[in-house]
């Protein structure tokens, strides 16, 4: 995030400062180049020191490949959000609690908001938005379609995300499993029995999931 | 319009849902943009003493820091000599976000800091410090029983026909009470803002909101703007059920943040914070009194409910509406009683006071059956009404006998053995239980404005909004059916306060009342399509009047002659044709009472020895008039009994009353139904067009969804096991032997 309001530098210097002078030379010294170093403890420049504060971060989001600089306080749903704008991710909680927030960290489905965003690194992440190829929807966002398995759409890419690996994992052999594994995603639209039936219907489909 | 049910329409806007580019308030990426986190109050009542804002200030990225010492004046919100003063609260107190020192409720806010990312934003908030001085308060309803005032106003009136005590000399009576405790909407979608200036008159906020132009009014009156510098964008919704049916304090705070600080301020609450500041199912008690003959005739209904409301801000719902006028009974009271708590206002939740109503007249009728020796089912045909008892007309359309007869046949209603506490499945005890469900049905005003193009596309627009009903579905279906355009070719455009104004989203109207407007627009493009033809298409149309016109296909055919609409306008050398249309009830409704209605059905597994209830079957019938989107509205259905289920099984917002907190202001505390709660589910609709209400029949569902669905759980629990739930939720704890 880059600083915009120089009005403000003033103010946070000092603990800024304090922070270098405390802790600089002790951990930090070993991972940061010599110059930044300097440029900080002359009390430079905010945005010296806020770079100082991120850790590189190199994730493979989609397909693609991300050589990024995060703060490790980011969480991967936030980093997708916020920095990324990879909205399709959504939140409902940030406590892990309600599931709109699934994505896939290297095939297996996590909750993003309970997931710091450097603890991806070296991994493959897929969002709601990498998992049609191109034109064609996944066969199970098709059948959230054709079995209208959400109404305001919010928690449905956490479903789908969920859904996919939810048959991947063999968990959707009948109605009842679908329904125990599909319950750490809430829809509070009550979508589930329609989305019940559209993870059978894909699963059934017999099509690549 | 014979074709509705031949192919049912996916959601318009289902793709966009499922691949992630639907975009929510919070998704709109502007330059600049700053993060706003709010900190809130740790008492209930009481005064700041003092507020140290230092360390926040000068942690990295903030940009400013709001409290009631620097916090900007709203000009909306400074007294006007000219008018005179507004009526104070019943509870005495005025609420003004960051205006004083006063706290009026716990989670109050009592900072905002706006800072450059959003985990900067949230760090500085935690750096805040306040002091208070505590005051005294009251939080629990059933403490201040004896604290119910009167609402202002003819909506608060007591209403009585007949005589109000006649229950008391009947052969059978019954005098219960009902609880129900705080319920809070909690949408997936966490509620915000986001708001931009543009110098000092001019803002554009992209909000979680029912409804764009209400929103637009709220920040026009707080800032004292021009309508046309004001435009609230609000595409998707992520779900609302009542609680985004006004602009909130919080929205106007970080529309004044953005205005101090000149940059777009983006505001996401967190999930504890939807529990305090943005509305709930306010706690209610209630007492029905009920007297019959022998014979299941009812003689008096008395029906009182007290609710709870905020100390700075009356609320008030339609609670004991549907005992004036669901059954037949010369003698029926109500009377309703608010009282004002140290809590934040409630605001309508789903369903809303009716809903509240709908639990206790609903099981005090299964309980009056059971005294009786009456099917449940039987004894509301006893009393059943066809026309309204409360205003005397008849109802414009009413199709209840039949929703009881086809959901009764469709779970097996006459084949259980209706003694309580009779029928096993394994271990656990089954019991079956039915409820009734009835709202509003309406028709407000809208405007929709049309457009034919060229390029064979039929544009709608219209600022109605869409929380997830599926608006835009049953917008295109309506204007398939009049224009006769593919629906690929139609797009309906809403959540913009630059289109034609259209009501909020709420009461069940949005289907009936903007899509009266798309239905008149389209028909009046038709009529310009064929006077363009009549006038200037030459021999062909020569001696045709306007009934010898069909519409289909994106094609107007005359006789042998059919072109295509696209064609026509090339022809013209017309771009486009397009018409703005006005829509509003006409004066034959004030000659009916029109209701949506719903039947509900419920099959239950009780667990004798733990008390658990799961929901084994469902099916709910909907007399909700001509119906314009079955999936769309099958969705709605499911959804209200999935709501239904929750209201009656397991939610509750608990306050800890000795510090009038929230303890359960989370998904993890706070239980909503999840997947493995809620069985498969029928929808059967008795689609007949009501005759009244607007040239598509159709009346409205969203609410009678879930009107009444909790009883029907509450009194198949009662045949599973012989116990009477009357507090919900039905909780284990109740049950267990
Ligand atoms: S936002 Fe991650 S689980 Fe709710
Ligand atoms: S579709 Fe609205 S929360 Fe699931």
């Amino acid at each position: 995030m880059k600083e915009k309001n120089p009005g403000t530098e003033e103010n946070k210097g000092s603990s800024r400062r304090t922070f270098f002078k405390q802790s600089s030379a002790i951990a930090a010294l070993a991972l940061t180049p010599v110059s930044i170093v300097k440029a900080s403890e002359k009390g430079l420049d905010e945005k010296i020191a806020s770079a100082f504060e991120k850790m590189p971060l190199r994730v493979e989001i989609n397909s693609k490949a991300y050589s990024l600089e995060v703060e490790p306080r980011v969480t991967l749903l936030d980093l997708l959000r916020e920095q990324l704008h990879l909205t399709g991710t959504k939140k409902g909680c940030d406590h892990g609690q309600c599931g709109a927030c699934t994505v896939h960290v290297d095939g297996r489905r996590v909750n993003s908001c309970l997931t710091l965003a450097v603890t991806t690194e070296g991994k493959k992440v897929i969002t709601i938005e990498g998992l049609a190829k191109g034109e064609e929807l996944h066969p199970v966002q098709q059948a959230f379609i054709q079995f209208d398995g959400f109404q305001c759409g919010y928690c449905t890419p956490g479903q789908i995300m969920s859904a996919v690996c939810c048959i991947r994992e063999g968990h959707a052999n009948d109605p009842d499993q679908v329904r125990e594994f599909m319950s750490g995603n809430i829809c509070r639209c009550g979508a589930y029995s329609n989305i019940v039936d559209a993870v059978m219907h894909a699963k059934k489909g017999g099509q690549q999931i | 319009m014979g074709q509705f049910f031949e192919d049912p329409l996916d959601r318009v806007d289902g793709r966009l849902k499922v691949t992630g580019a639907a975009r929510y308030f919070a998704e709109y990426d502007l330059p600049d943009m700053t993060f706003a986190v709010m900190a809130t109050s740790a008492i209930t009542r009481g005064k700041i003493l003092t507020i140290d804002t230092k360390s926040a200030e000068r942690a990295p990225g903030v940009l400013d820091v709001l409290t009631y010492l620097n916090m900007p004046s709203i000009p909306g919100w400074q007294s006007d000599p000219s008018k005179p003063a507004p009526q104070a609260a019943l509870g005495g107190e005025r609420y003004r976000v960051l205006g004083s020192d006063q706290i009026l409720f716990n989670g109050q806010p009592i900072a905002l800091v706006v800072a450059d990312s959003l985990e900067r934003a949230q760090y500085a908030a935690s750096l805040i410090k306040a002091t208070y001085q505590k005051a005294s308060f009251e939080t629990d309803l059933e403490k201040n029983k004896d604290k119910g005032q009167t609402v202002r106003g003819p909506r608060g009136a007591d209403y009585n026909r007949g005589d109000a005590n006649a229950y008391k000399t009947a052969a059978v009576q019954l005098e219960q009470e009902y609880t129900i405790p705080i319920e809070t909407h909690n949408p997936m979608e966490l509620h915000g803002i986001i708001a931009s200036w543009k110098g000092n008159d001019s803002i554009t906020v992209y909000a979680k909101t029912q409804g764009v132009k209400s929103t637009q009014q709220s920040l026009m009156n707080a800032f004292k703007l021009d309508q046309k510098n004001v435009q609230v964008f609000s595409e998707f919704v992520g779900g609302g059920f009542g609680m985004a049916l006004r602009t909130w304090p919080q929205e106007i705070l970080v529309a004044a943040a953005a205005k101090k600080i000149g940059r777009p301020v983006k505001l996401v609450m967190s999930r504890d914070q939807m529990f305090t500041m943005v509305g709930y199912r306010p706690f209610s008690i209630q007492q029905i009194k009920l007297g019959s003959t022998k014979e299941g005739q009812l003689t008096g209904l008395v029906h009182e409910a007290l609710s709870q409301t905020s100390s700075y801000e009356d609320f008030a719902e339609g609670t004991v509406n549907m005992s004036k006028f669901m059954y037949a009974c010369d003698n029926v009271a109500t009377k309703y009683r608010i009282v004002p708590l140290d809590i934040g206002v409630p605001i309508w939740m789903r369903g809303p006071g009716e809903a509240t109503g709908a639990f206790a007249l609903e099981t005090a009728m299964d309980e009056m059956a059971y005294k009786l020796n009456m099917d449940p089912i039987a004894l509301r045909l006893k009393n059943y009404t066809e026309t309204d008892p409360e205003r005397n007309r008849p109802y414009s359309s009413k199709y209840v006998k039949e929703a009881y007869q086809l959901g009764a046949e469709k779970i097996g209603w006459f084949k259980r053995n209706p003694a309580p506490r009779s029928m096993k499945d394994g271990e656990w005890l089954v019991g079956y239980g039915m409820s009734s469900g009835v709202f509003n049905a309406s028709r407000g005003e809208a405007n929709c404005r049309a457009v034919v193009k060229d390029d064979g596309t039929l544009l709608l627009q219209s600022a109605a909004s869409d929380i997830g009903p599926g608006t835009g579905t049953a917008m295109v279906q309506i204007a398939h059916e009049v224009l006769g355009y593919p629906v690929d070719k139609i797009s309906f455009e809403l959540g913009n306060s630059t289109f034609p104004p259209a009501p909020s989203q709420g009461g069940s109207t949005t289907t009936s009342t903007v899509g009266s407007a798309v239905h008149i627009a389209c028909s009046s493009l038709k009529n310009k399509i064929v006077n363009l033809l009549l006038e200037k298409g030459g021999s062909d149309y020569a001696g045709k009047t306007a009934a010898d016109f069909t519409f289909s296909d994106g094609n107007v055919r005359a006789g042998n002659v059919s072109v295509s609409i696209a064609s026509l306008l090339k022809q013209q050398n017309l771009p486009a044709l397009e018409v703005t249309e006005n829509s509003k009830a006409g004066p034959d409704q004030q000659k009916y009472s029109m209701y949506s209605f719903s039947i509900h059905f419920a099959e239950v597994r009780v667990h004798p020895k733990t008390g658990v209830v799961r929901v084994k079957r469902v099916v709910t019938v909907a007399d909700s008039g001509k119906i314009i989107s079955p999936k769309t509205a099958a969705s709605q259905m499911i959804g209200g009994v999935t709501g239904g289920i929750g209201m009656a099984l397991m939610e509750e917002s608990v306050i800890d009353h000795r510090y009038g907190r929230f303890i359960n202001n989370n998904f993890a505390d706070y239980h909503v139904p999840v997947s493995a709660d809620i069985p498969h589910i029928d929808t059967i609709f008795i689609d007949k067009p009501d005759p009244v209400i607007n040239p598509m029949g159709a009346k409205g569902m969203g609410e009678i969804a879930l009107i009444g669905f909790a009883a029907a759980v509450g009194n198949a629990v009662y045949h599973a096991t012989g116990k009477r739930i009357r507090e919900l939720p039905i909780t284990p704890d109740k049950l267990i032997e």
